[in-house]
């Protein structure tokens, strides 16, 4: 199936007012919020669904999230799981995740968190290219 | 303690990073979803694909 890549826009950013990184920031701390600030509350209420389900997924999978950084894996992990923002803080205070993977599907919670975070960063990134009008 | 099969495992990670990829890289809602549709082809896909080289690898 073939595909075609975005048309980049060349508009101007002078048009715009405010805090030109508020829905990037936005974004990252709460899935969605940069495109709900933005009035896109259809995509938000996907991007937010889809990574607030896949991250909820990866916690009751008991999946590890990963709090230092020992070694390499656990630093690409560690970046991975602050992705998710608020939601990684929230789970680390309230102690929710497993401190080991001790079972199969524990290692795929793992894995929905730390994706969860990396897709959570690409919407937030795409909430910042909507604010700057480099997308439609 | 949810457990989903593996293959069950791999079809929510498609769906939900399908939606994610399809709403970001793309810029019209047709688009979007044409695009959502053809990464969770791909992703569910090439599980099965490799699924089947790794048993055939493994006899």
């Amino acid at each position: 199936m073939a595909t075609t890549p975005n048309k980049v826009s060349t508009a101007p950013e002078e048009t715009q007012q405010g805090f030109v990184y508020l829905p990037l920031i936005a974004g990252w701390l709460v899935p969605g919020a940069g495109h709900f600030l933005l009035g896109k509350w259809g995509r938000g209420a996907l991007l937010a669904v889809s990574i607030l389900s896949m991250f909820g997924l990866g916690i009751a999978m008991q999946g590890k999230l990963y709090g230092g950084a020992h070694d390499i894996l656990d630093i690409l992990g560690l970046a991975g799981d602050l992705g998710n923002g608020i939601l990684y803080f929230i789970s680390r205070i309230g102690g929710w995740g497993a401190d080991q993977v001790q079972v199969t599907t524990a290692d795929y919670g793992s894995r929905f968190i730390v994706v969860a975070g990396l897709l959570n960063v690409i919407a937030a990134v795409d909430a910042h290219n909507l604010r700057t009008e480099r997308k439609a | 303690m949810f457990r989903p099969s593996h293959f069950a495992a791999v079809l929510l990670f498609a769906l939900f990073a399908s939606v994610v990829f399809g709403i970001t890289q793309r810029d019209t809602p047709p688009r979007m979803l044409r695009y959502g549709v053809y990464c969770f082809v791909l992703f569910a896909g090439s599980a099965i694909v490799l699924s089947w080289v790794m048993f055939f690898i493994a006899r």
